[in-house]
C-alpha cells in the first residue's frame, strides 16, 4: 500500500540524513563551544541559515550547488553520481535543514561540559582527540543524542527544499509531507488525513523522546 | 628542580613570578586573588605566560625566548585542581587508569594502597565522601606518572577533623614516591605540616621564598 511505503522511504531518508550530518555536525558544534578561530562568526551563522531562510529558497541553492552545471553537482556527475531529483536529493535536503538544530544543541551541550575535566585529562596526558571521544563527547552525548533526535523529527516534515530539488515524484521521491500536499490539492482527503495522522505520531514520538532526553541532561 | 620565571597576563591582572625551588615539597601561600592558582595552570599549561620559561629537572615545558610550549598532555604533570573534577561518567577504577602509561605508571595496587581507596575502586565517583574525592584524585594524577604534582588547595573542601586524615597520605606520597609537590594553600597549618618551602605571594609578586622554620618564625614576629 501507497501508505507504508511513502511512510517507510520518509523515515529511511530522515534516518539516513541523521546519520549523514550527525559526525560533521557534532565536530563543528564541539569547535563553535570550544574554540576561538577565524571565521567562527561566520560559520556560526551559514550553519543556522537554513533555520530562518524560506526552506524553498534553501532548495533552490541545493539545486543551484547540486545541479548538473553546479559546482559540485558536476564534480559528482564526473563519478556518475546524480542527486537531484533521485532519493539522494531527498537525503540532501533533510540533511540541510536538520543541521542547524543538531548544531544548535550539541553545542549548548558541550558548552555545559566543566572545562576543568578537559583541563585535567590534558594533565593526565590524553591527547586532545581523545579528550573530545572520552571526557566531552560521552558527557555532552545526552544533548548530543536531542539534537539528532531534533533533526530526525525536522528531517520527517521536511517539504520546502525536498519539493524544490528533489521534486514530488512517485515511488521514487515522494515523501510524507510532499504527499501529504499532493493528496489535499487533488481531493483525496483519506489518504491525506492518514499520513497526517502517522507524520503527526512519529513526530509526536520523537519529539518526546528529544525532550526527555535534554531534560535528563539538565537534571 | 622546578624553575619558573615567567610574566602572565589575565585581564587586568599581571603575574611575575620567579622561583627556583629545590625542595620536594613546596606551598604557595598567600591570600585568595594572590595569583597562586595561576601559577599551577602556567605550569601545567592551562594558561599561557607572556613570556619567561617554565622548567622541571631541567626539562624545559615553556620558553618564550626559545619557543617552547609544550601542550598540557606532553608535560607529565600532575595536576589536582581545587574542585578535584573526577570524571563523572567513570568508576573510581576507570578515573584513577584514565592516564595510566604502561612502562612511566606506578603500580595500581601501590597507588591505591598507599591512598587506601582500594575499596573504592568499583565504586561511582558521585558516591564518594570529600575525602574520598580528594584521594582518589590524587591517586588519578600519581598514576600518570608524574614528575611533578600539584595541588590545588588540597585541603580546602574537606573539615578540620578529615584534613588530620589526609595529610599523612601526602606525606606519603611525598616520602614514598619521591615526587615533588607543589601545592597551594591559605591555611598555616597546613603549610606547617607538608612543605619544607614557603612561596609567599601577594598581588601577583612573589613576596618572598621562606624555609618553612623561617616562615613560621616570620609569622610570629609579625
Amino acid at each position: 500500500m501507497d501508505l507504508w511505503r511513502i511512510t517507510w522511504f520518509t523515515v529511511l531518508c530522515a534516518v539516513a540524513a541523521t546519520l549523514l550530518v550527525l559526525p560533521p555536525a557534532v565536530v563543528v558544534a564541539w569547535l563553535l563551544a570550544r574554540r576561538r578561530f577565524p571565521g567562527r562568526a561566520l560559520v556560526e551563522t551559514i550553519i543556522s541559515l537554513p533555520l530562518v531562510m524560506p526552506p524553498v529558497a534553501t532548495g533552490l541553492i541545493l539545486l543551484m550547488l547540486f545541479g548538473r552545471r553546479g559546482a559540485i553537482g558536476r564534480l559528482l556527475e564526473r563519478i556518475g553520481v546524480d542527486v537531484v531529483f533521485t532519493w539522494k536529493a531527498v537525503v540532501l535536503a533533510m540533511a540541510i535543514m536538520g543541521l542547524p538544530l543538531l548544531v544548535r544543541t550539541a553545542r549548548a551541550g558541550f558548552e555545559q561540559v566543566n572545562e576543568r575535566y578537559e583541563a585535567v585529562a590534558a594533565t593526565l596526558g590524553a591527547s586532545p582527540a581523545r579528550i573530545f571521544l572520552t571526557i566531552s563527547l560521552p558527557l555532552a552525548w545526552p544533548s548530543v543524542l536531542g539534537g539528532a533526535v531534533l533533526a530526525f523529527a525536522r528531517a520527517l516534515g521536511e517539504f520546502g527544499a525536498t519539493i524544490v530539488v528533489a521534486g514530488s515524484i512517485p515511488g521514487a521521491t515522494r515523501t510524507l509531507s510532499v504527499a501529504i500536499y499532493t493528496y489535499a490539492e487533488t481531493g483525496r482527503d483519506t489518504q491525506a488525513l492518514a499520513l497526517l495522522l502517522v507524520s503527526t505520531a512519529i513526530a509526536f514520538a520523537a519529539l518526546f523522546a528529544a525532550n526527555r532526553l535534554v531534560e535528563r541532561r539538565a537534571a | 628542580m622546578i624553575e619558573v620565571d615567567i610574566e602572565l597576563v589575565q585581564g587586568s591582572f599581571v603575574l611575575t613570578a620567579a622561583i627556583r625551588i629545590e625542595a620536594r615539597t613546596a606551598a604557595l601561600f598567600g591570600p585568595s586573588g594572590a595569583g597562586k592558582t595561576t601559577i599551577l595552570d602556567a605550569i601545567a599549561g592551562l594558561r599561557t605566560p607572556r613570556r619567561g620559561s617554565i622548567a622541571i629537572g631541567g626539562r624545559v615545558l615553556f620558553s618564550s625566548g626559545q619557543g617552547v610550549n609544550l601542550p598540557p598532555h606532553q608535560r607529565h604533570v600532575g595536576y589536582v585542581p581545587q574542585d578535584v573534577a573526577l570524571f563523572p561518567h567513570m568508576d573510581v577504577r576507570r578515573n584513577l587508569l584514565y592516564g595510566r602509561h604502561p612502562g612511566v605508571s606506578p603500580d595500581l595496587d601501590r597507588v591505591v594502597g598507599m591512598l587506601e581507596i582500594d575499596r573504592l575502586l568499583d565504586r561511582r565517583v558521585t558516591d564518594l565522601s570529600g575525602g574520598e574525592r580528594q584521594r582518589v584524585a590524587v591517586g588519578r594524577a600519581l598514576m600518570s606518572g608524574p614528575s611533578l604534582l600539584l595541588l590545588d588547595e588540597p585541603l580546602a573542601a574537606v573539615d578540620v577533623p578529615l584534613r588530620r586524615r589526609i595529610l599523612p597520605y601526602l606525606q606519603r606520597v611525598r616520602d614514598e614516591l619521591r615526587i615533588p609537590i607543589v601545592y597551594v594553600s591559605h591555611d598555616r597549618d597546613e603549610v606547617a605540616e607538608l612543605a619544607e618551602v614557603v612561596v609567599l605571594i601577594d598581588g601577583g609578586k612573589i613576596i618572598a621564598v621562606d624555609e618553612v622554620n623561617r616562615f613560621h618564625q616570620r609569622r610570629r614576629a609579625e
